[in-house]
């Protein structure tokens, strides 16, 4: 008991900590592309990766969801080093949602939510009831109910990212990495979208998501990450992160922020 | 129909066939000759045919047909792309050079199995200098250019061979041999392609799941736990082992590989897993079924030599082939 309380403190400050990157530092080609950035996911909140395009957002993303390696530093999920986990839990913990994702064959909407479920079958099994109720849930709540027996090459870009995203949410992952999920999307699905991120969120899973519209940033998200130049320029909550200096800085651009209902973030000027 | 009965279906089918190909000949045999008569009277002449001449042939119909199909599927499930065949990725012609370096210098010197695994060899190495060239996540052009470059390198080779042919008896059984053909063929050639064709088999069983992730593309492939870099590996390397002994023993028998998964894929559901056993099934079937055909214009028409089965599978394969593109490229490329 004693020993255990003793531990406490320590322990209970990482026990929700979902994802811990320390000192990330990736090179493409002697380019700095990310550079030393260090920060914490926590359970059951959304994290959103902001930046200027070639800030470093999707290399940080991929390399937090384990699909390239890092050159210096190191990413710990719930506290244990990505590079000790076999690459089946791995996919079984972490899910990966590509910006543009493509689909080579013309499958079914559904069979390629089924395909989601790949990280969960063992080898020469077949799909099981419980794997079936993962993927109902998937195309029930990425709204494609209505599109399941299409083939994807005649969906539209926004019904295709909600079967990506469906494909994902299938996997039923603890952390969710979304590299934005919701750019090709009309008004309503990005509201549903980010709805539900954010429930999934709540689950407690993590989600960290990459993301252009700051306003639904500062919607949605219970943190912002702010990236620039492959550097962490500011981490924290919405309102904090995305103040008139911080954006200036980054975007160079002068915004006119407000929160009615909901919070927004509209360009006014270059700087 | 219900999809799970189209494997059965294309099973029976290569059954029936392969049945009839026993019965096949200048001296046609009832079924239940065929299949009695090598047991009851293995001394006569029917059975002898039956056991000798066309049990053999209709076994390598089957084995290479098999073994052309699937390595097609898993070509194209691999690269992603519906025109990486083995005959156009190289495979086949790189098996062939490999094959005849094996006939030309070593035959009779070395064990019988020399020749499908120089074969098996010369096809690993012709897909991977393609691959390396193209890359995974090719495009159709760039793959396509590989192929042509190193198909030509292989014919260069194979034509530097024939060149420096001791005799025209030589240059014309090796030019013979390039056509492709399973007629003339004894057990022992079935017990020569064997081992080599069960390893590719054995390689691939298995690879579905991770072709399937692949449909998503290599990088979420990758996040799904594929390792794409065994993957590629292994795929490329049975596919060698399958095609190399199948080119060994038949010689250069084109577009089973790049048609019959072209074919099927609808009836698989654009499935890649579901596509590796139906295409090992209909590749058996087009075999079987050209093979028959040539058999058939030997017997009751006037042509005056008789044909090669893999000038069949190409003069029927390459319009064909044709045509599926014309239909359905809206589906590949957009």
């Amino acid at each position: 008991m004693n020993a255990h309380s003793k531990h406490l403190p320590s322990s209970d400050a990482t026990d929700n900590l979902r994802i811990q990157v320390k000192e990330l530092r990736i090179l493409r080609k002697q380019t700095v592309i990310v550079d030393r950035i260090s920060f914490d996911v926590k359970a059951g909140e959304v994290l959103g990766l902001i930046g200027p395009n070639g800030a470093g957002k999707s290399t940080v993303l991929a390399a937090m969801a384990g699909i390239d390696t890092p050159n210096g530093g190191s990413i710990l999920v719930d506290n244990q080093n990505i590079t000790m986990l076999s690459a089946s839990e791995r996919a079984q913990r972490l899910g990966w949602i590509e910006q543009l994702g493509t689909v080579h064959w013309p499958l079914s909407v559904e069979r390629l939510i089924m395909l989601g479920r790949i990280p969960h079958l063992p080898p020469w099994s077949r799909p099981t009831d419980i794997d079936r109720a993962a993927v109902e849930d998937a195309i029930v709540r990425a709204d494609c109910v209505g599109i399941r027996y299409r083939q994807v090459p005649s969906l539209s870009g926004g019904e295709r990212a909600r079967v990506l995203l469906a494909r994902a949410l299938a996997a039923e992952p603890t952390i969710l990495f979304a590299d934005e999920p919701v750019s090709s999307l009309d008004l309503s699905h990005q509201l549903q979208t980010m709805q539900l991120l954010h429930d999934y969120a709540s689950k407690p899973c993590a989600v960290v998501v990459v993301m252009h519209d700051l306003s639904l940033a500062a919607r949605y998200c219970d943190r912002l990450a702010l990236m620039h130049e492959g550097k962490l320029i500011a981490i924290g909550n919405p309102a904090t992160v995305l103040s008139d200096k911080n954006i200036g800085d980054v975007y160079g651009v002068s915004v006119v922020t407000g929160c009615n209902s909901v919070p927004w973030v509209v360009p006014e000027h270059l700087l | 129909m219900s999809d799970r009965y189209y494997l059965p279906v294309l099973t029976v089918l290569v059954a029936i066939l392969s049945l009839f190909s026993l019965c096949l000949g200048e001296q046609w045999s009832t079924l239940y000759n065929a299949l009695t008569l090598p047991f009851t009277d293995p001394d006569s002449v029917s059975a002898v045919i039956t056991r000798e001449i066309r049990l053999p042939r209709t076994l390598i119909a089957v084995i290479a047909g098999m073994s052309l199909g699937v390595s097609g599927a898993a070509m194209q499930g691999l690269l992603q792309n519906p025109l990486a065949s083995p005959g156009l990725v190289g495979s086949a012609s790189g098996a062939a050079l490999g094959a005849v370096l094996a006939l030309y210098f070593f035959a009779g010197v070395w064990h019988p199995q020399s020749v499908p695994l120089a074969g098996m060899l010369g096809a690993l190495m012709t897909t991977g200098i393609v691959y390396f060239l193209a890359g995974r996540d090719a495009t159709v052009s760039t793959l396509i250019l590989a192929g042509v470059a190193i198909n030509a390198l292989a014919a260069a080779g194979l034509s530097l061979l024939l060149n420096l042919a001791p005799s025209p008896f030589a240059v014309r059984e090796l030019v013979l041999w390039t056509l492709g053909d399973i007629s003339d063929r004894s057990m022992q050639d079935v017990w020569m392609m064997l081992p080599c064709t069960l390893t590719g088999w054995l390689l691939l069983l298995g690879t579905g799941r991770s072709l399937d992730a692949l449909t998503l593309g290599e990088r979420t492939a990758k996040s799904m736990g594929i390792n794409m870099h065994r993957l590629s590996w292994r795929v490329f390397i049975a596919v060698s082992f399958c095609v190399g002994a199948a080119v060994a023993t038949t010689g250069m028998i084109g577009f089973i590989g790049l048609v019959v998964p072209h074919l099927l894929r609808p009836f698989a559901h654009y499935q890649p897993s579901r596509l590796l056993p139906l295409a090992a099934m209909g590749g058996a079937i087009m075999l079987l079924s050209a093979d028959i055909c040539v058999r058939l214009v030997a017997m009751y028409t006037s042509v005056p030599v008789p044909l090669k089965v893999g000038v069949l599978t190409a003069l029927v394969g390459a319009p064909f082939f044709l045509v599926l593109i014309l239909k359905s490229r809206r589906n590949y490329w957009q």
